[in-house]
């Protein structure tokens, strides 16, 4: 038996969602509809009484003073179309989740396997009557028909008795689990047809050496030792398309890369993985020696490094790049959700403190056809943000930092980078926490949530372009509540000793999970038909590799086993027992008893040949622009503090909870009215300690047009600028990378691959060139290398993008300094060098030019200033610091202005330049490793005595007057505003989103 | 009952703020503050008996999946402790008839107000206000003032004019179910607290009414002043790093939270010990 509950709000009670999707439907697709009202519909499907579905409906269902309901009859009225959306089977429905726990504990009886509540939303709208404008707003607004599906009815097509009919969208599947052989003893094309087929994004080489492979003596005679034959059976082939696929194997950054420049010089590199990102960790590790902090790198889920005697310090970034592009609201929640399981299952297990975040996408205010497939960047932005709000805020996790980029090509494939910080303890159990080992004869233990089909083909699907037959259950919706309460338990688990290891399941699922944690016994034998199941149908190759989320997989000691198993039934998390650690040297999988899979462990991981790739480096002729200096260099100000990649973000901060954990103590936003713009976040992760974290970042791919050696170089000095800025020591900081590229592998598909590569192999040159010169460790990262797009004869390829995400530390949080400018009289000095450095400026953007001349960075000179700063941050002379980004100069003087509510005087006659340049040259340049700083008036000499020798120019002072007073080099005033104008310039764009 | 105060705060199924929760109540010089997993309360281990002072944090319990903490009630009021046949709300039920504190901040707040603990104007465990959607639709984080009344009941409150609390919502907009329910919240001055403007006057007006509350309503205590519920969040500001502002301004270095903690442990201390 099925019922509907419809709830709704009473008469007068004003509905805050329905005006607010009115609001947004004229914002996004322009209809401006008189009222939207919303209801909340849950289908309930289950052998319960009718007086039991009324309690539920009374009670948790719903909330008496503002809420009304009705069972299997409308509440709909007073409307002209409705619209009602549900998921479609099979999608993570989490409210669906709540309800049916609500009901069983009212009920004191658990649901049966195919019983279940469903949700839906009906949004009643008046003012419209076309049906096929309805159908538009379900398609392009309401619902994504990827997961969700929708019902239209016009108001007298409603039933007045029984409302929208019952429908239950379970799923039904009357297939029986099976096991297919492939037979691989076949053509080139035969094998590549299966790869295709199956989505399974091996090359002919990789089908090639897995064809070999399977048809040797010697591995036929093992396969039917245990039952198998000369066929791979589908489990297996699953099994290596995941384990070798470019997201979990990384190919491209392991290859060997045959690079030659731009004079010819050629050189092999044998894997940029190895030779940059290792080996710049490496030679700065025997650097450091003893004073090196660096305690977990490369090999776990996340960085781990020192923060105190007591703690260390757990770091991780991801992208979701993919999902976030089919489902922007799901693949950005899971993106968040899953990289909080990389920062918890590090070592031993850690505690999340922050998340930070990064999106680059087209502009939202797009006024141009997209081609198919690919949804409105308003559309991807409303639905990440609100993806990583809900992902984060619920979890408990404070956002700190993060930005948004702007730039078309993102419509092509949106980038969403998750980043997450955790702390654990250096010692548990007198054992390094950051240290883990699974034993021969551990059970391999799953928890956390259910097995369904969805994520299945993530991690080759996002080894890919964006295509048209890109699988629909790549989209998964993580449920934050379902992973708390299983990160609960794992904290008391991990406290009492009750395993030996752990990991997250993530791309791959239990397929990476136990093949990594089996590389430390040396095999393992799974019972895939032991995996609770969302629903049953499930064949057991699709057990192995569904991305299910909210997963961890565990090594249990046979010894603590049934603790561990009645610890998890109290806390209400599901734990099931699904085989053991063995060091059989065989990925063993059985199902029923019979064997399923039968790979050796060597194979399966060493097995994958090494890529091959052509780079050749030819800089893109690029010429600087000629234009004359713009009459008014205070509208040239305004426009630039008004640019998508420069104005107030506030409105997306505001939504993500930056304070839980009371550990925030620079916040995103500061100053005066709570609203300037942080350079980087402070975090106090131990309530009763003043030592902090300092989290920042840098971004640049507008650089990347001209070079990526300079993009990457610029990322880098960024992020530390930023991390200096707030007073983070330069001597304890590390750099984490990730890579998203566009396909650099040449093909008919990317002819300018060698181009491409080489970019890459430029920016990985850039990479150990600085951390290497600023002293920085690499402690984690991860690269994207297929973000294109490609149906037809279209394709969108995202400028090469690298985020530089920043950790260290603080010593005394109480020293950290903010930017806004904090009295008047206080001196103005810039720090560093102005040149003609506006290749890829936002100035340029702005002027609808390139350049050429993209800014470089001198490490030698910026380390001693970050250093020398830090010391005057620790002196306590500097009142405000901030540093100089996008939009240069001009831009970072009027934020620090109207942050601190305070006018500023300066004179561009003291800034120290390179060589002759315009006014609006100094006042944009982009050049790097600069910062502005307040200092008050007693404090001077100490100040100056700091920088003696050093970039440093005393260029005005602070003023009560709100105006920014820029006097040019001729001694003219070039800029005059008010302080509220720049401010109000730099709010508008992006306040209402 | 020694001489010690005894503080707890329920965590688990997706409360967020229970460590600083429990940090305040120890700073305010609680001698006992533990965090309890609602696993160890149904499993009997635990008893609220054995507390003074009940912590319901901040947090989103079950997602907020069916209104914030409509499930979360749900299952105080059906969840059985192991080997009884009482529930959660039972203990509740008996700790509130013991005179002793309960205070729920943010999602504390609304599990209060919906299970009816709050403002309990009849006396029973009615019903009868509730926090739906902020008018703006969305969540918000934003420091907000609040206006204290200084005639309230409310022992949290006991001598406060002002205080400077973020608010971190979006489902704060607290409405009554009746004109008559407001007039006798602000009769009996058991609407404690109030957004404020700049003057310290309660306001309507966004942002610093951040929600569109009623009457400006931001927090709300019972008639015997001992159960208090508030949106904004007092654990989030007991020490000046934790303010906004503290790099520009003269604060002192203990912060406005932290206040409400220290009411409520004298107050243990003078009538409840």
């Amino acid at each position: 038996m099925a019922w509907r509950i419809v709830v709704g709000l009473k008469d007068g009670v004003k509905d805050a969602r329905g005006e607010r999707v009115r609001r947004e439907i004229s914002e996004h697709l322009g209809y401006r509809l008189e009222k939207v009202q919303t209801l909340d519909v849950y289908t309930v499907a289950a052998d319960l009484s009718d007086a039991e579905v009324e309690l539920a409906a009374r009670g948790p269902f719903s909330d008496p003073v503002i809420q009304d309901v009705a069972i299997n009859r409308p509440l709909a009225g007073g409307f002209d179309m409705l619209i009602e959306v549900g998921f479609r089977p099979g999608v993570t429905d989490n409210t669906g989740r709540t309800a049916k726990e609500a009901i069983q504990y009212i009920t004191g009886r658990p649901f049966k396997i195919n019983e279940g509540v469903y949700t839906s939303t009906q949004y009643l709208l008046t003012g419209l009557t076309d049906k096929t404008v309805a159908e538009r707003i379900a398609k392009d607004f309401l619902a994504n028909g990827l997961i969700q599906r929708w019902t239209i009815l016009a108001a007298d097509e409603l039933d007045p008795q029984v409302g929208v009919p019952v429908t239950v969208p379970r799923v039904v599947s009357d297939s029986s689990p099976t096991v297919r052989g492939i037979n691989l003893q076949i053509s080139d094309r035969g094998l590549l047809d299966i790869s295709r087929v199956g989505m399974l994004a091996l090359n002919l080489e990789e089908m090639q050496k897995i064809q070999r492979h399977i048809a040797d003596p010697q591995v036929v005679v093992e396969r039917e030792k245990v039952g198998l034959g000369a066929e791979l059976t589908d489990v297996e082939l699953e099994a290596l398309a995941q384990t070798w696929s470019e997201h979990c194997k990384h190919k491209i950054f392991s290859a060997k890369i045959e690079y030659e420049d731009e004079n010819g010089n050629k050189e092999t590199i044998d894997s940029l993985f190895k030779t940059y990102i290792v080996g710049a960790t490496r030679d700065i590790r025997e650097k450091m020696g003893d004073k090196d902090f660096c305690l977990s790198v490369f090999k776990d889920n996340a960085g781990v490094i020192e923060f105190t005697d007591d703690w260390s310090l757990v770091f991780k970034v991801e992208t979701h790049n993919s999902p976030s592009a089919l489902d922007p609201y799901g693949g950005a929640l899971t993106g968040i959700v899953g990289v909080n399981r990389d920062g918890v299952g590090t070592g031993m297990g850690a505690r999340l403190i922050f998340n930070t975040d990064v999106f680059c996408f087209a502009s939202p205010f797009l006024e141009k056809e997209l081609p198919p497939r690919l949804l409105h960047p308003r559309r991807i932005f409303e639905g990440v943000v609100e993806g990583v709000e809900h992902g984060g805020n619920k979890s408990g996790i404070p956002t700190i930092n993060g930005s948004l980029v702007f730039d078309e090509r993102f419509a092509g494939k949106p980038l969403v980078y998750c980043g997450t910080a955790a702390i654990m303890p250096r010692l548990l159990h007198g054992k390094p926490c950051h240290e883990k080992k699974v034993q021969v004869g551990d059970h391999i233990v799953m928890t956390g949530g259910l097995i369904g089909k969805d994520g299945i083909h993530g991690a080759t699907f996002s080894s890919e372009e964006l295509h048209e037959g890109s699988p629909v259950t790549a989209v998964q919706i993580g449920d934050p509540i379902t992973q708390r309460k299983m990160f609960d338990f794992l904290t008391i688990a991990r406290d009492r000793g009750l395993y030996n290891s752990f990991t997250d399941n993530g791309a791959g699922g239990l397929s990476s999970s136990v093949g990594e944690m089996a590389e430390d016994t040396g095999g393992c034998e799974l019972h895939l038909d032991r995996a609770p199941l969302k629903y049953s149908g499930l064949h057991p190759w699709e057990i192995l590799i569904s991305e299910a989320q909210e997963r961890m997989t565990l090594a249990v000691p046979a010894e603590n086993l049934a603790e561990f198993i009645s610890l998890a039934k109290e806390m209400d998390v599901v734990a099931t027992d699904l085989g053991q650690f063995t060091d059989s040297g065989y990925f063993h999988c059985l199902f029923e008893g019979k064997t399923v899979s039968y790979l050796s462990m060597k194979f399966l991981h060493e097995g994958v040949p090494q890529m091959v790739l052509p780079a050749k480096w030819q800089p893109q002729a690029r010429v600087e622009p000629v234009f004359s200096q713009p009459q008014d260099l205070t509208a040239e100000l305004r426009k630039l503090l008004g640019r998508l990649n420069i104005c107030s973000k506030e409105s997306v901060v505001r939504r993500y909870d930056h304070e839980v954990q009371a550990g925030t103590v620079i916040k995103p936003l500061v100053g005066v009215a709570n609203d300037g713009p942080s350079d980087a976040a402070v975090f106090r992760p131990l309530l009763d300690s003043f030592v902090g974290v300092v989290v920042s970042h840098g971004i640049c791919p507008s650089y990347s047009d001209i070079d990526t050696y300079h993009m990457m170089a610029c990322a880098i000095d960024e992020g530390l600028r930023n991390f200096v800025a707030v007073g983070g020591n330069i001597d304890h900081v590390a750099g984490l990378d990730n890579f998203c590229w566009c396909d650099p592998v040449k093909s008919d598909k990317t002819p300018d691959g060698e181009y491409k590569a080489a970019q890459l192999v430029r920016a990985n040159k850039a990479l150990y060139d600085y951390c290497v010169a600023f002293g920085v460790p690499l402690i984690s990262g991860k690269d994207s290398m297929k973000n294109d797009y490609q149906i037809g004869d279209t394709k969108i390829s995202i400028p090469p993008t690298v985020l530089f995400s920043v950790i260290g530390k603080i010593e005394d949080a109480r020293k950290a300094v903010s930017m806004d400018v904090k009295r008047p009289g206080d001196l103005v000095y810039l720090l560093g060098d102005t040149c003609d450095e506006l290749g890829g400026s936002e100035y340029y953007a702005g002027q609808g030019e390139l350049g050429s001349k993209v800014p470089q960075v001198d490490a030698e000179t910026a380390l001693l200033r970050y250093r020398t700063l830090h010391q005057a941050q620790q002196q306590g002379v500097i009142a405000s610091c901030h540093d100089l980004s996008d939009g240069g100069l001009g831009v970072a003087l009027a934020e620090k202005a109207f942050a601190g509510g305070y006018g500023m005087r300066v004179a561009l006659a003291d800034v120290a330049v390179d060589a002759e340049m315009r006014d609006d040259k100094i006042l944009f340049s982009e050049s790097q490793s600069r910062l502005l700083v307040t200092v008050k008036p007693v404090d001077q000499t100490g100040f100056e005595s700091l920088f003696r020798g050093q970039s440093c120019q005393l260029l005005g002072k602070v003023v009560a007057e709100p105006l920014l007073s820029i006097t040019g080099q001729a001694g003219d005033s070039v800029i005059s505003a008010p302080i509220d104008q720049l401010k109000e310039a730099w709010q508008a764009p992006l306040r209402e989103m | 009952m020694s001489k010690t105060v005894k503080a707890m705060v329920i965590a688990g199924n997706g409360t967020n703020c229970e460590r600083e929760v429990a940090f305040a109540c120890r700073q305010a010089g609680a001698e006992v503050s533990e965090i309890v997993h609602i696993a160890e309360l149904l499993a009997g281990r635990v008893k609220l008996e054995d507390y003074h002072l009940l912590n319901l944090a901040g947090g989103f319990l079950d997602g907020d999946d069916l209104g914030s903490a409509k499930a979360g009630a749900n299952r105080l009021l059906y969840a059985r402790v192991a080997d009884s046949e009482q529930t959660i709300a039972d203990q509740l039920k008996q700790f509130v008839a013991d005179g002793k504190l309960v205070m729920g901040v943010c999602n504390g707040f609304q599990l209060m107000v919906k299970m009816g603990l709050l403002p309990a104007l009849a006396g029973n465990q009615q019903q009868s206000c509730s926090l739906t959607i902020n008018d703006g639709g969305r969540f918000e984080d934003r420091w907000t003032w609040l206006k204290v009344n200084p005639e309230s009941a409310c022992v949290f409150t006991r001598g406060l004019e002002k205080l400077y609390l973020p608010v971190r919502h979006g489902e704060g907009k607290f409405v009554a179910d009746s004109r008559e329910t407001l007039q006798r919240l602000e009769e009996q001055h058991l609407s404690v607290v109030k957004y404020a403007d700049a003057d310290g006057q309660p306001t309507m007006v966004y942002p610093d009414n951040p929600n569109g509350s009623l009457a400006a309503i931001a927090g709300v205590c019972d008639p015997s002043g001992r159960l208090f519920g508030l949106m904004p969040h007092p654990e989030a500001y007991l020490h000046r790093t934790h303010h906004p502002r503290w790099t520009r301004e003269d604060l002192p270095e203990e912060g406005m939270g932290l206040w409400l903690y220290r009411n409520a442990v004298n107050f243990i201390r003078e009538e409840l010990l």
